[in-house]
């Protein structure tokens, strides 16, 4: 599992691409945010929590669809299928891949959403990076799955979003949410249900993942 | 034996859908009486209310066929979580229809995001990314695999919505109240009239299921055929 | 009497659906019967 970790790394060590294309997509969607929809408009926690969760999400299923691309083109899948280690630690690899990548490009996004909208009054507690990551955790849980699946289709940048976003609806809910709160000083136990919510979420998910994999993987 | 069990669904299923739909439908227009606030256009709750619950309930059957599918590799489960997913999605899209016809009149406005609302619209989105996957994924058998794993997991997807949704948005917000009729049915008859609803929209759901489930069979058939035919 | 017509649309648009349904589904039982009877004659 963490051979594939490593290697996904790497490689965007290396070229950087994906980080920078996701980065640029994302800070572009900020802007078309603030020409349809009047800056000022967009003051506040709650739209700055909606932003960077939305530009975060669409910039990350960017990054998403090429996780299993790669493998796909190169036959790289069938050889790790074949391989004798367990289905599900192929999924957890590429999740954890997947993560790491989104959580860095949520760390750098939040803040520089906060200074383009110029949102004021804010107090951000501990509690905010706790939302992140499981809000994160969540995407990049449901995200892997859907790409594996989309990958073998020939449809497949268009059908991950389509898988993804509907069950993504009560991470979103949430993780804005509790990010809104975080943002202005509430505390974890006034966040509470929602962080329970998003546990909850991310456990669910990551494990119907791994467990699914041995069904995704049959080649 | 698959064959006779053919024949009973398509004797007795049909027969009983159209009585059960003729009862409810009497009783919605004709026999109970109309609600003393919201006047005749809350009838429309008899059906949209039972389409609701069979649209919700509709996943959790695409979810156990799709368990059973990868679980046993039955090509008939694989055809029943296709065809309750294309019943269910029909409710779901009938039960956003039927929603805001009822509601304008009632609270002036088309659409709220009220929690049912809410959970309804994603609910339809599960479903059409599901049925999206099946259209999409093109001729191979490995989709049938993956669209059971969507399927299942979908369906655990469900439970997470309503937290979430009910958290957002409220569980008897002051509008929720003029739909929440289920409290305040006042005449006996309107909880008869729901139930024989339920049994007719049940019904139907089931016929349309089991006809859509015939016709997947038939379509694998001449598929098979067809990729005969190309072999010799 | 103005609900008279919601009430109308919602059931029309009820009975509308699940008839186009099965239409749809009538169309396709059709197209395929007509095809195995093509492959049975050849």
């Amino acid at each position: 599992m963490w051979t594939i970790v490593r290697k996904d790394l790497a490689i965007e060590l290396r070229t950087g691409e994906m980080a920078s294309s996701m980065f640029l997509l994302a800070l572009l969607m900020v802007l078309i945010f603030a020409f349809t929809l009047e800056p000022e408009r967009l003051a506040g926690p709650e739209f700055l929590a909606g932003l960077s969760w939305t530009t975060l999400l669409v910039a990350g299923t960017l990054a998403l669809n090429r996780s299993f691309v790669l493998e796909r083109e190169a036959g790289g899948l069938t050889g790790l299928a074949l391989a004798p280690i367990d289905r599900g630690s192929i999924y957890l690899g590429k999740a954890i891949g997947n993560f790491l990548l989104l959580l860095v490009a949520g760390v750098v996004l939040l803040p520089l959403i906060a200074i383009l909208l110029g949102t004021r009054g804010l107090a951000p507690t501990m509690v905010l990076p706790l939302v992140l990551l499981l809000g994160v955790v969540g995407i990049a849980a449901i995200g892997t799955l859907c790409a594996a699946i989309a990958s073998r289709t020939r449809a497949r940048e268009v059908l991950l979003p389509i898988l993804m976003f509907p069950l993504l609806a009560p991470l979103l809910i949430g993780a804005t949410r509790a990010t809104a709160g975080a943002l202005v000083g509430e505390s974890a136990g006034e966040l509470q249900s929602w962080l329970l919510m998003l546990a909850g979420f991310d456990i669910v998910f990551a494990t119907s993942g791994w467990l699914s994999f041995d069904y995704i993987l049959e080649e | 034996m698959s064959e006779s069990r053919r024949t009973w669904q398509d004797t007795i299923l049909p027969w009983t859908t159209c009585v059960a739909m003729l009862a409810a439908l009497f009783m919605v227009f004709v026999l109970v009486p109309s609600e003393r606030d919201q006047g005749i256009v809350q009838r429309i709750f008899y059906f949209h209310v039972n389409l609701a619950w069979m649209a919700f309930g509709g996943f959790l059957l695409v979810s156990c066929a799709s368990f059973w599918f990868l679980r046993t590799g039955s090509r008939r489960a694989d055809r029943l979580a296709h065809a309750n997913a294309e019943v269910g999605m029909l409710y779901t899209t009938l039960v956003l229809v039927t929603g805001p016809i009822w509601a304008r009149p009632i609270w002036g406005v088309w659409w709220t995001w009220d929690p049912r609302l809410t959970m309804t619209v994603v609910l339809w989105a599960i479903y059409a990314s599901y049925l999206m996957l099946r259209r999409l994924g093109g001729e191979d058998d490995t989709i049938l695999r993956y669209a059971a794993v969507l399927g299942i997991v979908g369906s655990l997807d469900i439970p997470l919505l309503i937290l979430a949704v009910r958290l957002w948005r409220g569980v008897h917000p002051a509008v929720m109240l003029a739909k929440d009729e289920d409290a305040g049915l006042k005449d006996p008859l309107m909880g008869w009239t729901l139930m024989v609803s339920a049994i007719a929209l049940g019904l139907l759901f089931t016929w349309l299921v089991s006809l859509r489930a015939r016709l997947l069979e038939v379509d694998e058939h001449v598929a098979a055929i067809h990729l005969e035919g190309v072999r010799t | 009497m103005k609900g008279l017509y919601y009430l109308f649309a919602a059931y029309t648009a009820v009975w509308v659906a699940i008839f186009a349904y099965l239409l749809s589904i009538g169309r396709r039982a059709r197209r395929l019967e007509q095809e195995i009877e093509e492959l049975r004659r050849s």
